[in-house]
């Protein structure tokens, strides 16, 4: 889980010119993500996380902050892994 | 000599001289007539369908062809490089069948892909609004919660196909969220109101959209409410966006094929227009964009086919380049001809006009120069104190 947070962290730094925010923190409240953004975002969680995201994981509350990303990530791969 | 098969393995080598053939035999010899008609005649949505041409960006499973993005984009080159609007009709049915095979449920793919791919359905994109053009965000078409599903009120404007489609990607909003939905074209509620007199890609079948208390029912949405545009709508774009930026590698190559003729077969002042040097400085400028043109989109295409974030970026570099190249390299073939690149008898005057189109549709040059800076500060060093403005959740097409 920790990994994963750090991936998530370095991932948004690249967007976030020195920001810095707290895992719980609604990142998208800082401005500094345009439209574009999303789609990078659910590529990174794909292609680097692993995990692929579905139409029914497009909550906002699985997006919105770096913890929210990791506890979305570590319940798809504990899916898979049962499945 | 030419650097178009340079780094392609034997698959795509074949599947390019294929659509090469494609092009030169079905399209070459007839799109100045389609221009000049201002329409497509309907067996060339046949004959797209039957060479699994409109089942490019359809997976496999559902009955298309699942091109790889290399071959999907040398595809749109092939095609860009015949005939614009034709390749306008490739770019926005494969927008929507990506749309749907990437985001929609199980039924809606069962139900739409395979249409899309034989072509009994062409697809349609349509977000612009009257409103709302760069500023995706703005739009006021509205969808309302009705028993057994949703009511659409609207209007869409400059919508490619809109003509001929069979199902449009609609976005509206639905309590205030951007939200996608499937549209058939009978739909009672919808109707079309066809658009001509357009400069550019005039064979594309251009129309109004207008939704009047348009029912749709409730698998007719498409993903969430909420993330029509930032999911939906963005990778479809991000797809038209990709394809359209080959397109305009075809159309370089297009512009420089038919300037390398003329400059060959023309002769002032005693000799061949090819060696008065400042018409030279126009073919070389032709021909080394087209190489670099194809590389960035050569480089989307491998980052996109790897999942990769950096796709994103890739494909705003080569469709920003790609864009100006062939405006530039029009404008040149159009120079190069004189008095007959102006007259209505050479193509070089269509690939002008089509050229600015490609200024303007997914993404105007302006809005990709603003992305592009923008997204250059993420690749500078992470200890550069935090100077950047705070911007808008705002989405661009
Ligand atoms: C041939 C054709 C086919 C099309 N097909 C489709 C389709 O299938 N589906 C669909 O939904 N739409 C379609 N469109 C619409 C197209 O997506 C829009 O034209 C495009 O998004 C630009 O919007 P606009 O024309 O309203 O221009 P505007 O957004 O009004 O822009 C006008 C000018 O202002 C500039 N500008 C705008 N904002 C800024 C800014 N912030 N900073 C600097 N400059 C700015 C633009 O670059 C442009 O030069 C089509 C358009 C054309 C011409």
């Amino acid at each position: 889980m920790d990994d994963i947070r750090q991936r998530v962290r370095a991932f948004l730094d690249q967007f976030l010119h020195g920001h810095r925010i707290d895992d719980d923190e609604n990142y998208f409240a800082t401005g500094h993500f345009n439209s574009l953004f999303v789609m990078q975002l659910v590529l990174f969680v794909e292609n680097e996380l692993g995990v692929p995201v579905e139409d029914e994981d497009l909550e906002m509350e699985n997006f919105n902050s770096v913890s929210a990303i990791a506890r979305m990530v570590e319940r798809k791969s504990r899916a898979a892994d049962r499945g | 000599m030419t650097f178009a098969s340079t780094g392609l393995d034997p698959d795509q080598r074949l599947a390019r001289e294929r659509f090469a053939a494609f092009a030169d035999e079905h399209l070459v010899p007839h799109a100045d007539a389609w221009d000049a008609a201002g329409e497509l005649p309907p067996a060339v949505v046949a004959l797209l369908a039957d060479h699994g041409y409109l089942g490019a960006a359809v997976p496999v499973g559902h009955g298309g062809e699942g091109l790889d993005e290399i071959s999907f984009g040398m595809l749109c080159e092939e095609v860009g490089r015949a005939c614009s609007s034709v390749r306008s009709l490739l770019t926005v049915h494969s927008m929507v069948s990506h749309a749907v095979a990437r985001w929609g449920s199980p039924g809606q793919r069962e139900r739409w892909l395979p249409e899309l791919a034989t072509g009994r359905a062409v697809g349609a994109f349509a977000l612009t609004e009257p409103g709302a053009g760069s500023d995706a965000g703005a739009i006021t078409t509205r969808a309302e919660r009705v028993p057994g599903g949703y009511a659409l009120t609207g209007h869409k404007h400059w919508i490619t196909c809109a003509g001929i489609a069979g199902v449009f990607l609609v976005f509206a909003k639905l309590a205030g969220e951007p939200t996608a939905f499937l549209v058939e074209r009978d739909r009672p509620g919808l109707s079309v109101t066809p658009r001509g007199g357009a400069l550019g890609t005039r064979a594309s079948h251009l129309g109004d959209v207008l939704l009047d208390d348009c029912r749709v029912p409730d698998d007719a949405r498409v993903s969430r409410p909420g993330f029509g545009l930032t999911a939906v709508g963005a990778s479809a774009l991000e797809l038209g966006r990709y394809s359209v930026a080959w397109g305009c590698v075809g159309l370089v190559e297009a512009c420089a094929a038919a300037s390398l003729a003329h400059a060959d077969s023309r002769e002032q002042f005693g000799r061949p227009l090819r060696e008065h040097q400042l018409v030279q400085r126009m073919l070389a400028d032709m021909v080394t964009a087209a190489a670099a043109a194809r590389l960035l989109c050569r480089q989307a295409g491998l980052l996109r086919q790897a999942g990769d974030p950096r796709s994103v970026q890739a494909t705003w570099l080569a469709k920003y380049f790609a864009a100006g190249a062939a405006m530039r390299a029009a404008d040149d073939a159009v120079q190069v001809h004189g008095a007959r690149g102006i007259g209505g008898d050479h193509p070089v005057q269509r690939y002008l006009r089509d050229a600015k189109v490609m200024e303007i549709i997914e993404g105007s040059t302006q809005l990709q120069q603003i992305t592009i800076a923008e997204a250059a500060y993420m690749f500078r060093a992470r200890s550069e104190p935090d100077r950047a403005p705070g911007r808008q959740w705002s989405v661009t097409t």
